[in-house]
């Protein structure tokens, strides 16, 4: 579907959000309209979503810059389902962050983020940007990463080729099990367990406390009584939770 | 006074409907002459029956008035001292409140007997159509009605006990999830009601009213009801986002009903010729005072409250009050400066409950919400009575049917139009979009309520020339969307498959990953550099943490943790269902928790391990930390030690007479834990001897065997006494009953979990492999190892709790304290290592014997302690005192106990070994 702006004027471009910026016509795919995908293009999108069947094509404005200079952004958009505008915002977020400006982000950068700082399970967060063995994330990864907590989107047609999105539920609950698991052995164990709740609680209570609530913890969840928790009973004791509301984050166009 | 007035004695009125209205007004009065005199002569029953029945209130009056008359007359010829009066005016009012309670609270009960009727029909429809049968009464009774849902009544005592009750209880996560929808609706939908509604009625009737009356009419038909919501929406069990949307909607949208009902109304009162633009703008400056001046005074209540309950830890017994005294000041406070009392204490309670449920005590927790709910639903039930008491009354009627159906047509479509519209909007910016099932549930269930119909009673009918028009028709309304939609939401709901809720509580996994989630969002947002939702929210709880919390909560409480209640939350939940099923837990070996909701089918009881774990959650609760009572451990003691000497074989509950008023007994608490430790302590047995049935008689032949063998052997004469009396020690539970056995098997058992689970004694527990074979000692060894063998190797995490580690170190000291008695005399230096193996384990065994002595006192029958012969003088004539965990290793370094177990190790020695008759003493 095409869609003309006819004046700069409809782009709004104050630093912050940023429709489409210098785009003047857009092709919007099928895949990425989804209501978060921007302002007015989500609106005709959605309007004529049937209509569209066009393959992904995005026709970039003359004078776009950012989008241009991301290498392969558009198989980016379409793993990951985010719109252009998401791109672009997150690609300015990343040059923010990257204090060395060599394209990748090091731990000191997010560690760096003074937001962050209360946070308890911070580490553990900054952790899971980086592959095992990695000192370094670059841009397709960090986006990849913060696509998990894309809400997930109902009306986007699923093809029959695709693997698994990275927003769904499993993948949501594999990333927060992977922060429980930092030995990587596909079990949470009850040290991992106490560690990650004295964190979180910090120095509130205290250690037989926490023992005996990772104790009650494990007993609740564990099945097959090795005494840890596997991602499968992880996701098994999480099934009445709505994973989709819980883990999902609205990202600003 | 003038309000209360209203009520009156149902039963009066049906009974002077028998009687008849005027004309039997005289006789009756003439009829309570001669029963006053009556009562002269003491005859106190016919007045107490014949006066209320016969006489309807005005007559009442009529004949008091005449009673006067008489008791003066009477004064005259000396009547002197009654012994009997009759003082209906003095008791009136709270009587005839009491007893329309009392017919309110019946009334519920009787809808409740009939499960059919209750489950299509909901109790607000029932309720109305009783108030319509009284009301129909009265008016038949009277010739005119005489009792309406007064104003003053409603907006003062019966909406706040609703409000109070809800907003205290609002679920504020999901509250503050929602608000922006919620604000949404709540101002802008209700806006767009009234005005819609208005302007189309102004259309449709151009003629005949001016526009700012209808203006009026449809601000104040236009909001949503939280009384009719509450009670119809609880009844539906809709989804929690869908139902606290509409919900927190029906509460919110007070400022905007508030300041355009009075907005216009002062419109009205300076004639519509004389408004000015700048009076609009005043309109629009009220409702920003209004709403935010309310949630304001709210807020500052809540603080209030909070930090009042800081310091109540000595006077336990008015917590509660001060629950309900701030928060309805909170709403008589919003009033007062005419601010939007709703919206006031609505945000006190949701403000205020985080800290109050934590500093108050479980007791008073439980107070509050049993009265608030209490309280509430009587209110409700009053109000939907009087609903329909005040539709019968034909004076205040004036039928419009275009009106009313205009009215009914309006409202529907525009709170459907108004809904899907802001919904369109909404969905732009919610994580979560509304589906368009939701949005026909919202419009459907936008039902006007008694709030309309105070406001529309409220109008001045000098001015307003057509209240009678909108009393009618906000009746009419009213009971359209209670009655008929209140009717139709259920099949609706179920027919569009709307999500519903479950009613179930979030298990402790639940809670610690969605805490974990909370984090992980906050952080992402910060990494992505998106100051949204999540990222605010983090920054609150912050703010909370560092300082409000600090301000407004106990020092105890603060340092708790919020997660550490949630887990003493579940474990008491399971505890307390354990115990509910009492009776369950001894017979069927099965145990379910609820909480675990997640492992049901685990019902292989057979497996032990499964079943110690299942069972074992109640164990892990650690009672005694649950709460701090300073002088606990002191107390436990003392507990401890009359279990022990005294409570062995009595009754074990007492019952204690409160005769303070102002305190509590603190004991309480304490008792009640530790009977649940007992029970849980028991049912652990119980499932021992369950599946440790089977192996039973493999070890009753063992020892007979064994006994075979004893009875062999050349004996020396030094041990043979002893022997002999062991024989007779060991042979008669075995003749007599199973439960020495039973208890036997359970220590062997416990003795086996504990070798795996303590990692200190595993090698002594091993070591017969090691140990030169002799062959009575593998006789002896063999039952404990095969219980081992038996035994699942995965080990409960309660083992651990039984035994605590830290017990090692005592076991040590003991254990070589022990060989130094031992091994001195012992002049067979290759027979050293067996003794010692022995005498840990009988140590060993003797530990775990009085633990589930002392822990199970009631179980162990005198029977039971006899089957394990020698041990039972130990226990008895024990006279020190200890607690079940932390005690235990300090009193065993008490040389007092040496001897026993000196005593006890060595008899095993003879048991095994023969040859050592040295070490006897």
């Amino acid at each position: 579907m095409i869609m003309f702006f006819s004046s700069p004027s409809d782009v709004k471009n104050n630093g912050h959000r940023r429709f489409f910026p210098y785009c003047h016509i857009i092709l919007i795919p099928r895949g990425v309209s989804g209501h978060e995908s921007g302002g007015i293009t989500t609106f005709f999108a959605r309007r004529f979503h049937h209509v569209t069947d066009h393959s992904c094509a995005i026709i970039m404005g003359s004078g776009d810059s950012t989008l241009s200079k991301i290498p392969n952004v558009e198989e980016l958009m379409e793993e990951t389902g985010f719109s252009p505008a998401h791109v672009v915002r997150l690609y300015e977020r990343f040059q923010a962050l990257d204090k060395s400006k060599k394209g990748q982000l090091s731990r000191k950068d997010f560690e760096s983020i003074k937001e962050l700082a209360t946070n308890p399970i911070r580490d553990r967060i900054i952790g899971a940007f980086f592959a095992q063995g990695q000192e370094m994330v670059d841009f397709h990864t960090f986006v990849r990463i913060l696509a998990h907590f894309r809400p997930v989107d109902k009306n986007r047609p699923k093809k029959a080729n695709m693997q698994e999105p990275v927003n769904s539920r499993t993948s949501k609950l594999r990333f927060a099990f992977q922060l429980y698991d930092q030995d990587n052995d596909g079990k949470i164990s009850r040290n991992e367990l106490l560690q990650v709740l004295r964190t979180m609680l910090e120095m509130q209570v205290t250690d037989e406390q926490l023992e005996s609530i990772a104790d009650r913890t494990i007993q609740e969840a564990d099945l097959d009584g090795d005494n840890a928790i596997s991602f499968d009973e992880f996701r098994k004791s999480l099934e009445k939770v709505n994973i989709d509301h819980k883990m999902s984050i609205r990202f600003l166009r | 006074m003038r309000s209360l007035a209203l009520l009156v004695l149902a039963a009066a009125v049906g009974e002077a409907a028998a009687l008849g209205a005027a004309p039997a007004r005289a006789p009756a009065a003439a009829s309570l002459r001669p029963a006053r005199e009556d009562a002269e002569e003491a005859v106190a029953v016919a007045v107490a029956v014949a006066l209320p029945r016969s006489a309807d209130p005005a007559a009442v009056e009529a004949a008091g008035d005449e009673a006067h008359g008489d008791a003066s007359s009477h004064h005259q010829h000396g009547g002197g001292y009654k012994i009997v009066q009759w003082e209906w005016s003095y008791v009136q009012t709270p009587y005839i409140i009491a007893i329309w309670i009392l017919v309110a609270s019946v009334a519920k009960i009787l809808f409740h007997f009939s499960q059919r009727v209750t489950t299509v029909v909901p109790e607000s429809c029932l309720l109305i159509l009783l108030g319509l049968v009284l009301g129909g009464v009265v008016l038949i009774a009277s010739k005119k009605q005489l009792y309406q849902l007064d104003p003053g009544l409603f907006f003062l005592f019966l909406l706040p006990t609703i409000v109070g009750d809800a907003g205290y209880f609002m679920p504020s996560r999901l509250f503050f999830d929602n608000l922006g929808a919620i604000l949404m609706y709540a101002v802008v939908g209700t806006l767009w009601n009234a005005f819609c509604t208005g302007f189309c009625l102004y259309g449709m009737k151009l003629a005949g009213v001016i526009g700012e009356l209808f203006l009026l009419f449809g601000a104040l038909i236009s909001a949503v009801d939280p009384v009719a919501v509450l009670a119809v929406f609880e009844e539906v069990h809709v989804n929690e986002t869908l139902f606290i949307i509409v919900f927190g909607e029906s509460l919110l949208n007070d400022a905007v009903t508030v300041v355009l009902y009075k907005v216009y109304i002062s419109f009205v009162e300076v004639g519509p010729g004389n408004v000015q633009t700048a009076d609009y703008f005043k309109g629009v400056a009220s409702f920003l005072i209004v709403s935010i001046g309310g949630t304001m005074v709210g807020l500052i209540f809540a603080v209030i409250l909070a930090f009042i309950t800081r310091f109540t830890k000595r006077v336990r017994i008015i917590e509660p009050l001060f629950v309900f005294l701030l928060v309805y000041l909170a709403y008589l406070t919003a009033e007062l400066f005419s601010l939007s009392a709703i919206l006031s204490m609505t945000f006190c309670g949701i403000g205020t409950k985080k800290y109050v449920e934590a500093n108050i005590s479980q007791k008073s927790r439980t107070t509050v919400k049993y009265t608030m709910k209490t309280l509430a639903s009587i209110a409700e039930t009053i109000i939907f009575i009087f609903l329909g008491i005040s539709a019968v009354d034909k004076s205040k009627w004036a039928w419009d049917t275009g009106l009313i159906s205009c009215t009914l047509i309006f409202i529907f479509v525009f709170r459907a139009l108004g809904v899907v519209g802001q919904t369109w909007v909404l969905n732009w910016f919610r994580l979560v979009p509304l589906e368009k099932i939701d949005q026909v549930v919202m419009s459907y269930g936008g039902l006007r309520g008694a709030v309309a119909f105070a406001l529309v009673v409220l109008l001045d009918g000098k001015q307003v020339k057509a209240k009678d028009y909108f009393v009618a028709t906000t009746i009419v309304v009213v009971f359209f969307t209670v009655m008929f939609q209140g009717l139709t939401i259920k099949p609706l709901v179920k027919w569009l498959k709307v999500p519903r809720s479950t009613n179930r509580k979030p298990t402790l996994n639940e809670e610690i990953h969605e805490r974990a989630f909370d984090h992980i969002l906050a952080a992402v947002e910060d990494i992505a550099g998106l100051n949204g939702y999540h990222h605010w929210r983090d920054k609150w709880e912050q703010f909370d943490k560092n300082y409000l919390s600090k301000l407004l909560m106990r020092k105890s409480v603060y340092h708790k943790g919020e997660l550490w209640e949630v887990y003493q939350k579940i474990n008491i939940r399971d505890a307390i269902s354990v115990i509910d099923q009492g009776g369950n837990v001894l017979t069927s070996a099965r145990l379910s928790l609820p909480s675990m909701a997640s492992r049901t089918s685990f019902s292989d009881v057979t497996n032990v391990t499964s079943y110690l774990r299942e069972n074992g959650s109640g164990v892990c609760l650690d009672l005694q930390v649950i709460d701090p009572v300073s002088g606990g451990k002191l107390e436990e003691e003392t507990e401890t030690h009359h279990l022990l000497t005294g409570n062995l074989y009595k009754p074990r509950r007492r019952y204690h007479a409160h005769y303070s008023r102002h305190f509590m007994t603190m004991g309480d608490k304490e008792r009640q834990d530790r009977e649940v430790f007992q029970r849980n302590m028991r049912s652990r047995l119980e499932s021992f001897k369950s599946t440790r049935y089977k192996g039973k008689t493999r070890h009753k032949k063992e020892r007979s065997q064994k006994k075979a063998r004893l009875a062999l052997v050349p004996i020396d004469p030094v041990v043979a006494p002893l022997e002999s009396e062991e024989e007779k020690s060991e042979d008669e539970p075995e003749k007599d009953d199973d439960v020495g056995i039973t208890f036997f098997d359970v220590y062997l058992a416990c003795c086996c979990l504990t070798s795996i689970a303590v990692p200190g004694t595993l090698e002594v527990c091993q070591s017969p492999a090691v140990i030169p074979p002799s062959p009575t000692c593998a006789e002896k060894h063999l039952p404990w190892k095969g219980g081992g063998g038996t035994l699942p190797v995965c080990v409960s995490m309660e083992t651990t709790k039984i035994i605590p580690i830290d017990l090692q170190q005592a076991w040590n000291q003991s254990i070589s304290s022990l060989e130094s008695l031992a091994s001195p005399p012992a002049p067979a230096e290759p027979q050293h290592p067996r003794v010692r193996t022995l005498v840990q384990l009988g140590l060993h065994l003797f530990l775990h014997l009085h633990y589930l002595c002392v822990s199970t006192t009631r179980m162990i029958s005198s029977k039971a302690t006899y089957g394990i012969g020698h041990y039972t003088p130990v226990m008895s004539h024990e006279k020190h005192r200890f607690s079940l965990n932390t005690h235990f290793v300090v009193k065993l370094r008490d040389t007092g106990r040496y001897h026993t177990l000196k005593q006890h190790c060595l008899r095993i020695c003879w048991l095994n070994r023969k040859a050592e008759k040295t070490h006897l003493p």
